[in-house]
Order: structure tokens, then C-alpha cells, then sequence
């Protein structure tokens, strides 16, 4: 591993669960505490966290961001790993949060993320004892920021491999934005929506029954777009998708 | 104002032969124009906001077909990232931006000083207006009637073509899509090619209105009939008028860099020469081009060198066959030396090359016009804003998802997704007494407690049921943008996550 984050797996983690999965997506965190317990981690949920600021941030309201950032800091800087299944919420904390923040919390931010972790990231690098095993036709969107500001394209489609029976059917574009992009989704709705519709263009051309991906926010974007035109393809995200997956070799209590 | 073209020399007129006008235009009355307002190529003073362009952008006949087109090109250009000799004079050439930008005007003083020894004549001007002032003047003091031009999207900024024509001054535009593009009555949507929205068959419906007759219809065809009927007008005119690429400070020589050959003709043909740039496009030294140059072309269509380079270093001096016998650079400012000195200077390292602009999915989806203003996608989207006299394209940067794809296209690595961010900060820090101003300071307040937090998904949970989608976009505020389109999201489930990890817990 060269992305300076552990090497060997924490035993705690701290779940952040960011506010699109605690308003409307309880699902992926949920998965996440499922598939990192399979793996021996005991999972925490810090409960003073809230929002990172991101959706302040980029509707022009930085200082209100700073005030989200602070929070979040401070809410886990006494943790030794962060997980989050929300891969865009991360990417703001490794580049956001030291461009609005100076001084000792800036080295708090840039220290705090190179021990935080996004779902994929941390089962890519300590979850190889697991045994996944699903039988499903996938493609997956690389959401931007996880893409493109945190650098991530291959943990999740590592991850994928790692399912029996899964198969990966990339889609034509699959870096290509989905349209939501925070408030520009109320902002400009008509672009975000047509946005969707080439996403799931490209998607429903693979054939495959699940459109999958690591940000709750694209998924609640394009599946309310989804249900709307009755596009055929369902969303899921990645962790659910994994704990889907999950052979579970104990009786679970 | 197009049918001047045609009026027969009165049997009056003085015993001067009668001047040529321009053979490319010839026809341009019979062109019906159908493009939208904010697609033509002088921006209404009043621009529809963004949200009405946008979707009248979306119904537009061939922007589907647009998207698509753009979307391949974004693959051929922007798939794989950059290979490593080119990513390599990447870094080479962001840092002789950079360079340029921390002394820039030094390297504009040592740029004036060699091209007038050179024998050019350097005009700077701090407005648009003060630019169209130099040039009409130049092309008065000559008495020039006929101008052909090169790309150039300095002279956007200022509508020079308009305002040349009311002078009585014909202007024809010689880069094919250019040309495209002015028979259209439209202005440029992309920075390299002007007419990237148009499909091959479009352009041929155009050629034949123009003409008048039918025309074979294959791309070469289409060029070929353009480039005929350019050609006499290269003849012609009085007068060339180009952009500049690169102006070497050292040397005092501006390049050109085109596929089509039409600016070597542009510039060598007409006895007056006017090369137009905006102040960024210096460079310190001559030899820089030898980064800059495959760096653009490389950017802008994955090649490694373009068809043909032009190099201005003068007039035409004793002895030589062709070349202007005047030679004028504007330098254009419209608000950049303030740009220069604040945070948003990087801006000015663009070597417009375009491909932030293919990278864009939001410009892919509307096109370029629908941004209303001179340089769309995202550097348009951070420039604008910026420049002295766009006041009416403040709100640009929020026409973007901020997907990042622009940065990671940018030849010269412009921090373009922070500067939309920055400059949406800017935008809403001067649009006072705004309500959302006030939502925001709310929402950072209640989300900075736990106890607001859960607040908030309480009320979200209950007001689910209470709002379905059918009453949603009915109302007015940010709910009723999202259920225009989609499904609402199970806010019935607020709160549910943290349940459910507590209660299986139990402490
Ligand atoms: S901002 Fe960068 S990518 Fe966009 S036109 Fe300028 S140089 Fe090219």
C-alpha cells in the first residue's frame, strides 16, 4: 500500500455516516457496520457527528462550512481510523478542509485524513479473509470526487472482483459525473436531470441489473431519476452490495 | 445588415474602380436565422438566467446529438489521462504560465519594446471598447473596407465584427468554423472549434442556403466549397485580423497556431495587419514554445503538432515577398491586470486550449451557448465573472457540478473546480439580503449540534408524507427543483440508521 494510511487494520474504527445516509440512505452505513464486524473490527459511531460542510461549501458559504469542518474534526480527531461510505464526504475533508481551515487545524485535517478510510478503501486493504459470494450482473459509477479528488478508481472495482460470482460489466463513461453535484441537483435541475438520464443510458447499454456505487448522494440522484423514467436498472450501493455478499461463517446471535 | 453585400456601384460613383466585397458572404441575407437569442453573436445586454437558457438549451433540436458528439471526442481526448512525455511538458509548461503571470507586466514591456523595434506597432487597450476604438481607427485611417479574419477570441470580447460592419467594414471569418458560424449568425460555443455544436449535416443545410444551390454533401466537400469561396476574399482585402497564440517577450514574435493554413493567408496577404491578444498570452522567451506549443496542440486535439504555426515578427520589410506593410498589436486588459493581482490569477495561465471544455460533462449536455457568455464550460465559467465588462455572468460558476473533470484536462493545471467554489463565495457575499443567506447561517447552527441534527431528521421524516412529490413541485423553493425530475428520497428513513445502531446496543 502507498497511500500512507496503516498498514495493518485497526481494531476500532469510527463510522462516519455522513447526512445524505442519516437523512434518506440508512442502508449503506448499515452494510458497512455488518461487513466490517465480519471482519473483526468493532465499529464506533462518534455522536457528536453531523455534516462535513460540503454542501455549504460549494452553495457558496464557506464560513458555515468551516463551522461543519471544526465540528467534524472535533468529533473525530480522537479516533485512530475514520470509515465512511460516502466517498465525496471524504474527498472534502482531504481537500476542502485544508483550504479553509489554517494553522494547527489544518495539520489536524490533513492528519485526521490520512487516517480515514472510504469503504472500499479499508475492506480492499484488510478484508481479503472474507468470503463474498453473490451471484449478479453489476456496473459501477465512479463518483466524482471519490474519482477524481481522492484518487480511488480501483478499491471498489478490487473489492468487486473479490465477490464470487459477481460479474463487472463497465459501463461507456463510467468517470463521467451522474448530474448531481450537491445543490446544483435543485439549482439547475433540468441539466442535472438530463445529466442522469445519460448516466443511466450508459448504465441500462451494459445489461446489468444493478448500478452500483460508492456515494449515497449519486445513488439517491439517479434512482429518484430511475423511478421516474422506469429505467429498468436498480442502484445499490457498494457496501450493501458486499454485505449482500457476505458468507457468514458463524451463527450470528 | 448583411445585404450590403450585394448593392451594385452606382454609375455615379467616383472613377475609382468599386472595391470588392466579400465573395465568402455573398448570400448571407438568404440564410434564415433560427438560432436562439442567447446563442447569437452579440450577447443580448440582458440575459435570461441561467435555469430558463439551460432548459431552452436541453429542447433544442441536435443538442442530444451534440452531447453525443462531444462525448466521443471526450473519450479519444481524455480517456487515459495523460501519456508521460506530454505530462511531463505539462508540468513544464504550468510552471512558465506561472512564470509569466508573476511579472507579467515586465514580460508586456519587454514584448512592446522588441515588437516596435521589430516595427510593430503596439496599441494597449483597457476596454473592450477602447480595442474596437484602435481598430476601427486603424481600418478608417487606411480606408479599409474588406477584413479578413483568424480566430481570434480576444475580438469576441469586444463584438468586434459587429461593430466593424457598422462602420460599413465587411468582415469575413476564414477558420472554417468561423465561417460556419458567422454565416449562422451564431458565435463561437467552444474556444477551438467555434462550431463544434453543428453536425456535419447541419453545416451542409447552411452551405446550401448560402449558396443557393445544392452542394455534394461529404466534409471534404463542404470545406472545399468554403475555402473557394475564401479564397478571393484573401485576395481582396484590405485587411487581416488574427489572434495571437503566444507572444515571445524576448523576441517580440507572436505565433499562430491553426489546422487550416488560413492564418498564414490572413496575415500575409492584406497590406494592414492587426494581431489581437489578450494580455496573458505572453511568454517569456521564444524557445518556451517548443512546451507551449505541442503542450496546446496536444490539449486541444491529441495531436502533437498542428498543421501549421505562424510566426509575426514584423512588416513586411525590403525584399520580401509578402507580409503586411503595417503590423498593429492590440493588448487587450478588459479587467485582467486586476485578475493578475488576486486570488484568482492562475486563471490567466489558460492557453485556451479547450479541453476543459470537452472534459465538462454540463457543458457536453447544454453546449456552449447555453452558458450566455463569450467563453463557456468551465474556464468561461471562472473567467467571465472575472473580465471588467461581463457583470451579467456572475452566476456562471454555479453552472457546474463541480465534478472535477476540468482540472484534471487543463494542460497549464488550473485549480478550476476551487475557483467556481471561491467564486460562488464571492457571488453570494455580494448578492446581500438573499433569504438562502439566512437558511445557511441557520442550517450551519442547527447542524452544529447534535440535538439540531436530530431535529432535522425528525422533521424530514415527518414531513415526508406530509410533502409527496406531487405537492413538492408545486411549491415554490429547493424541493420542488429536485421533484420536477425525480422520485423524492425515503426521508421516511431519517434518523433510522442511528436507531438502529443504538437498539441493537442496548447499553
Ligand atoms: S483552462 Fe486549461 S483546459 Fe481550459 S482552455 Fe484554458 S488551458 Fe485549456
Amino acid at each position: 500500500m502507498d497511500n500512507g494510511r496503516s498498514e495493518t487494520m485497526p481494531g476500532t474504527v469510527a463510522l462516519f455516516v455522513a447526512c445524505v445516509a442519516d437523512l434518506a440512505y440508512p442502508g449503506p452505513p448499515r452494510a458497512c457496520v455488518e461487513v466490517l464486524e465480519a471482519m473483526g473490527v468493532s465499529v464506533e459511531l462518534p455522536a457528536g457527528q453531523t455534516c462535513c460542510g460540503q454542501p455549504a461549501l460549494n452553495s457558496g458559504y464557506p464560513r458555515q462550512a468551516t463551522t461543519l469542518a471544526r465540528r467534524w474534526l472535533a468529533t473525530f480527531a480522537r479516533y485512530d481510523a475514520v470509515v465512511t461510505t460516502s466517498g465525496s464526504c471524504l474527498s472534502t475533508v482531504h481537500h476542502a478542509y485544508p483550504r479553509l481551515l489554517h494553522g494547527a487545524e489544518r495539520e489536524q485535517a490533513v492528519a485526521l485524513a490520512a487516517r480515514s478510510w472510504e469503504f472500499t478503501q479499508f475492506v480492499t486493504d484488510f478484508g481479503q479473509g472474507l468470503t463474498l459470494r453473490l451471484d449478479a450482473e453489476v456496473t459501477y459509477h465512479d463518483s466524482c470526487h471519490m474519482l477524481r479528488t481522492l484518487g480511488e478508481r480501483s478499491s471498489p472495482r478490487e473489492l468487486l472482483s473479490r465477490i464470487d460470482g459477481l460479474t463487472l460489466v463497465e459501463m461507456t463513461d463510467s468517470g463521467v459525473c451522474c448530474g448531481f453535484g450537491g445543490t446544483f441537483a435543485v439549482k439547475l435541475p433540468d441539466v442535472s436531470v438530463a445529466m442522469a438520464d445519460h448516466k443511466l443510458a450508459q448504465a441500462g447499454r451494459t445489461g446489468a441489473r444493478y448500478l452500483v456505487s460508492a456515494d449515497p448522494a449519486c445513488l439517491m440522484h439517479l434512482q429518484g431519476r430511475a423511478d421516474v423514467t422506469r429505467a429498468g436498472i436498480r442502484t445499490r450501493h457498494i457496501a450493501e452490495l458486499v454485505s449482500d455478499a457476505l458468507v457468514r461463517t458463524e451463527v450470528r446471535a | 445588415m448583411p445585404d450590403a453585400a450585394e448593392v451594385p456601384t452606382p454609375e455615379s460613383s467616383p472613377p475609382t474602380p468599386p472595391r470588392r466585397r466579400s465573395t465568402a458572404l455573398l448570400g448571407r441575407e438568404r440564410v434564415v436565422v433560427t438560432r436562439p437569442d442567447w446563442a447569437a453573436a452579440t450577447i443580448p445586454a440582458h440575459r435570461k438566467p441561467l435555469p430558463i437558457i439551460t432548459r431552452a438549451a436541453l429542447d433544442q433540436p441536435g443538442t442530444a446529438a451534440t452531447h453525443t458528439r462531444l462525448s466521443g471526442k471526450n473519450r479519444e481526448q481524455n480517456d487515459g489521462g495523460w501519456p508521460p512525455e506530454i505530462a511531463a511538458l505539462r508540468e513544464r509548461g504550468a510552471e512558465i504560465r506561472r512564470e509569466t503571470l508573476r511579472d507579467l507586466e515586465g514580460h508586456l514591456a519587454a514584448l512592446t519594446a522588441k515588437a516596435e523595434a521589430n516595427g510593430v506597432v503596439v496599441h494597449r487597450a483597457a476596454t473592450p471598447d477602447d480595442a474596437v476604438g484602435i481598430i476601427t481607427g486603424i481600418a478608417r485611417a487606411n480606408d479599409v473596407r474588406l477584413v479578413v479574419k483568424s480566430k481570434s477570441m480576444a475580438t469576441e470580447e469586444m463584438h468586434l465584427n459587429a461593430h466593424l460592419e457598422e462602420n460599413g467594414i465587411e468582415v469575413v471569418e476564414t477558420d472554417l468554423g468561423e465561417y460556419i458560424v458567422q454565416v449562422a449568425d451564431e458565435r463561437p460555443s467552444h474556444i477551438v472549434g467555434p462550431a463544434l455544436h453543428k453536425s456535419k449535416a447541419e453545416v451542409g443545410a447552411l452551405f446550401e442556403e448560402l449558396a443557393a444551390e445544392r452542394l455534394p454533401q461529404e466534409a471534404e466537400d463542404l470545406a472545399a466549397f468554403a475555402r473557394t469561396r475564401l479564397r478571393a476574399d484573401f485576395h481582396h482585402a484590405d485587411m487581416g485580423i488574427s489572434g495571437v497564440n503566444f507572444a515571445a517577450a524576448d523576441t517580440g514574435t507572436l505565433t499562430l497556431v491553426t489546422n487550416e493554413g488560413n492564418a498564414d493567408m490572413v496575415t500575409s496577404q492584406p497590406r494592414i495587419h492587426v494581431a489581437v491578444m489578450p494580455m496573458e498570452k505572453v511568454i517569456p522567451r521564444l524557445r518556451d514554445l517548443a512546451v507551449l506549443v505541442p503542450l496546446l496542440c496536444y490539449a486541444a486535439t491529441k495531436q502533437k503538432v498542428t498543421v501549421y504555426q505562424t510566426m509575426l515578427n514584423g512588416p513586411r520589410r525590403d525584399g520580401e515577398p509578402d507580409g503586411p506593410e503595417q503590423l498593429h498589436l492590440v493588448i487587450l486588459d478588459n479587467g485582467r491586470s486586476s485578475i493578475v493581482e488576486g486570488r484568482y490569477r492562475e486563471v490567466l495561465a489558460c492557453i485556451r486550449c479547450g479541453n476543459c471544455q470537452i472534459a465538462c460533462p454540463v457543458y457536453r449536455t447544454v453546449g456552449g451557448h447555453a452558458y450566455g457568455s463569450v467563453y463557456g464550460g468551465p474556464i468561461g465559467a471562472v473567467l467571465t465573472p472575472l473580465l471588467a465588462n461581463t457583470k451579467q455572468g456572475r452566476d456562471l460558476p454555479f453552472l457546474s457540478s463541480l465534478c472535477g473533470a476540468c482540472f484534471d484536462a487543463c494542460p497549464v493545471k488550473i485549480p478550476l473546480p476551487d475557483m467556481l467554489v471561491d467564486l460562488r463565495a464571492d457571488y453570494e457575499a455580494a448578492t446581500r439580503g438573499r433569504p438562502r443567506r439566512w437558511l445557511w447561517r441557520l442550517w450551519a447552527k442547527a447542524w452544529d449540534s447534535p440535538r439540531g441534527y436530530r431535529l432535522t431528521m425528525t422533521a424530514a421524516r415527518l414531513a415526508g408524507p406530509l410533502l409527496p412529490r406531487a405537492v413538492l413541485r408545486r411549491l415554490p423553493g429547493p424541493g420542488r427543483g429536485w421533484a420536477a425530475g425525480r422520485a423524492l428520497p425515503a426521508t421516511r428513513d431519517a434518523g433510522a440508521f442511528r436507531a438502529w445502531f443504538t437498539d441493537r446496543r442496548p447499553r
